[in-house]
């Protein structure tokens, strides 16, 4: 009986029979690679092609393989895994093809000298013809743009925020599922699905009823844009203050405070980061609105720092007129280098948003530690 | 600074539900007075009426008199906040506001309704509740971190010390101490015990031991089935309740025959 006391090393353990080995998947992967290679030689090569045919021999190989050492149960294991890694890739790949491709074709432009700090105020064909035949540096900036968008979406922000906020306030706090808050409910969902070309139309009739036929500012523009993130905004504080437990409520109202001064002293500061990071991404969600900004604000070449009077840039419409009207139309080159470089900085812009998003989330989070 | 409580012929109604019918009880100034009874009975339900507090929920109203120290808190213009500032209210589970330090939830009653209060008066306040809580000597260093990181039984001394901050007349206690262990329950009775030399306490427990251990006098609540509204059986002093009860079914009840 001595014998079952000393361990057998040379013996795999009992417990671990019937595993694949480790190297199992980078062996399959590059099994997979290597035929992909051959068979897209065979058809034409190329990348897209190489990837997508590897993806499948690698699920194939692995999964017959797991099937034959393993057993079933762990073949449909590794067949679930290779399917939830694959969709990751395939959502993953437009995102990664999208900041690439604009990095790549908005840098030279972001990086030209001034392009930041002067608008194309006097810049006209004659320059980017010369710029393309003398190679002389590209001209003109995004100075403009750069401030209307951030007017117009501060602007759109001071609007809809309080509507917002004081909507979701009576929703969840006043409104006690009558019938007044049903009807919010139902036209703050409507109002989520109105196309943004829709709420530019709404406002611009609406200011030239009001301010007279003509009347294009980064207001209008301003009030267009909130009525695209008003309903984002209800949606996602409601979200937020429906979480705060009501114990807090109770526990305030039990300390004789008034209603009005426990929903801003308590559940609002309870909320907080969830509203704030809500707003943000309303911010991000408008900030990119071309075509309301274009009936509302029109476009400018020269800088316009006045919200309430004449037309205004954006990113957005800069871009769009930049590729489409080239300010010299026999060499659209220098144009379209300005459009990938207004491109990179709305996109670094919108990611600083989510950022500063997360950053107020984390400061305002109720606090824990001991 | 305590006050005492008359109930008349009060019924308690959610929307058409009759919840709790007819109690009438008188609870003593600077006493404990326990409520007992199973689950669903309507003790809950009354002891929110006390201070108001069941005008939470959508739909539900009262009729009778609740009198503290004879002004009725039904009566009308009587303003429900200026009734819970008098009628302090602790919870089954603790709650801390998530946001506040230590102090500031000690604070909150004052900070809240955005009284005016110098640093040394609030400093004060803050060891005194803590001290009548039982709890300063645990926080007394760490008064700044938030009232989240306590344990369950520090939050609810804490929630104790914010009740008694404000200096009510009555202290509502909804099972306090259903989610805490033995010791820090015991830490909680003990303090039960020194409040009402100052305070009229009133307490639902489930524990009948509990019941026995810190009341004076104990109300038995029950309900004749589901749907039916709850009532109070029989209520008078604690040692007659769980040794010698008129009412056959508070006997079974304390004697652990049902419920």
């Amino acid at each position: 009986m001595t014998s079952t006391l000393t361990p057998v090393r040379s013996k795999r353990s009992a417990l671990t029979k019937g595993q694949l080995p480790k190297y199992a998947p980078y062996a399959v992967l590059g099994a997979a690679l290597i035929v992909g290679a051959a068979i897209l030689a065979l058809i034409g090569f190329n990348a897209f092609g190489w990837g997508l045919v590897s993806a499948i021999l690698f699920a194939i190989g692995l999964v017959s393989w797991s099937a034959a050492v393993e057993g079933s149960r762990k073949a449909k294991d590794k067949l679930a895994t290779c399917l939830v890694v694959g969709s990751f890739l395939v959502a993953l790949l437009p995102l990664v093809s999208v900041i690439w491709t604009v990095l790549v074709n908005g840098v030279p432009g972001l990086i030209n000298p001034g392009f930041l700090t002067n608008s194309m105020n006097g810049v006209t064909g004659a320059y980017d013809n010369k710029a393309v035949e003398n190679g002389t540096p590209v001209l003109g900036g995004i100075y403009h743009a750069l401030l209307g968008t951030v007017e117009i979406t501060l602007l759109a922000t001071v609007i809809s925020v309080p509507v917002g906020l004081l909507t979701a306030i009576y929703l969840v706090e006043y409104g006690q599922g009558g019938r007044l808050a049903k009807a919010i409910t139902f036209f703050v969902d409507v109002m989520t699905g109105i196309p943004s070309i829709v709420a530019g139309l709404f406002a611009a009739a609406f200011f030239f009823v009001v301010m007279g036929p003509g009347t294009k500012t980064g207001a209008v523009a301003a009030v267009a844009l909130s009525v695209l993130m008003i309903p984002v905004v209800v949606r996602s504080s409601e979200e937020m203050l429906r979480i705060v437990p009501n114990e807090l409520r109770e526990a305030a109202y039990a300390l004789g405070v008034r209603k009005w001064r426990t929903i801003l002293k308590v559940v609002i500061p309870t909320a907080i980061s969830g509203i704030a990071s809500g707003v943000t991404l309303a911010i991000a969600r408008v900030i990119g609105e071309t075509a309301p900004i274009l009936v509302t604000a029109g476009f400018a070449t020269s800088i316009n720092s006045n919200v309430f009077g004449g037309w205004m840039a954006s990113l957005p419409t800069f871009i769009y007129t930049q590729i489409l009207n080239p300010t010299s139309p026999s060499n659209p080159d220098p144009s379209s280098q300005r459009a990938w470089g207004a491109a990179l900085v709305l996109i670094i812009l919108v990611m600083l948003l989510n950022l500063v998003a997360r950053l107020i989330a984390r400061i305002f989070a109720p606090k824990t530690g001991r | 600074m305590s006050k005492r409580i008359d109930v008349k012929d009060l019924n308690v109604y959610y929307g058409d539900f009759l919840a709790v019918e007819d109690v009438s009880i008188n609870i003593e100034a600077k006493s404990v007075t326990a409520f007992i009874g199973p689950s669903g009975c309507g003790k809950s339900t009354f002891l929110r009426t006390l201070n108001r507090m069941h005008e939470v929920i959508p739909g539900a109203r009262v009729e009778g008199e609740v009198l503290l120290d004879g002004d009725n808190l039904y009566g009308p213009g009587v303003d429900p906040v200026a009734v819970r500032s008098q009628i302090g209210m602790v919870f089954q589970r603790p709650n801390p506001f998530p946001t506040m330090s230590i102090r500031d939830n000690v604070l909150a009653g004052v900070k809240l309704n955005n009284k005016k209060i110098s640093k040394g008066e609030a400093d004060v306040l803050v060891e005194r509740s803590l001290k009548g809580a039982n709890l300063w000597n645990e926080v007394k260093d760490r008064l700044e971190k938030p009232g989240s990181g306590l344990s369950g039984g520090q939050q609810q001394r804490l929630c104790i010390a914010r009740a008694i901050a404000v200096e009510p007349q009555v202290i509502l206690m909804d099972e306090p101490c259903s989610a805490l262990d033995p010791i820090s329950t015991l830490a909680i009775e003990d303090l039960i015990n020194e409040l009402k030399d100052q305070y009229t306490v009133v307490i639902v427990t489930h524990n009948m031991q509990q019941a026995a251990r810190v009341s004076d006098r104990t109300a038995f609540f029950n309900i004749a089935g589901t749907g039916k509204p709850g009532k109070l059986i029989e209520y008078g002093d604690t040692h007659t309740i769980f040794s010698n009860p008129v009412q056959k079914a508070t006997e079974d009840y304390v004697s652990g025959r049902f419920g």
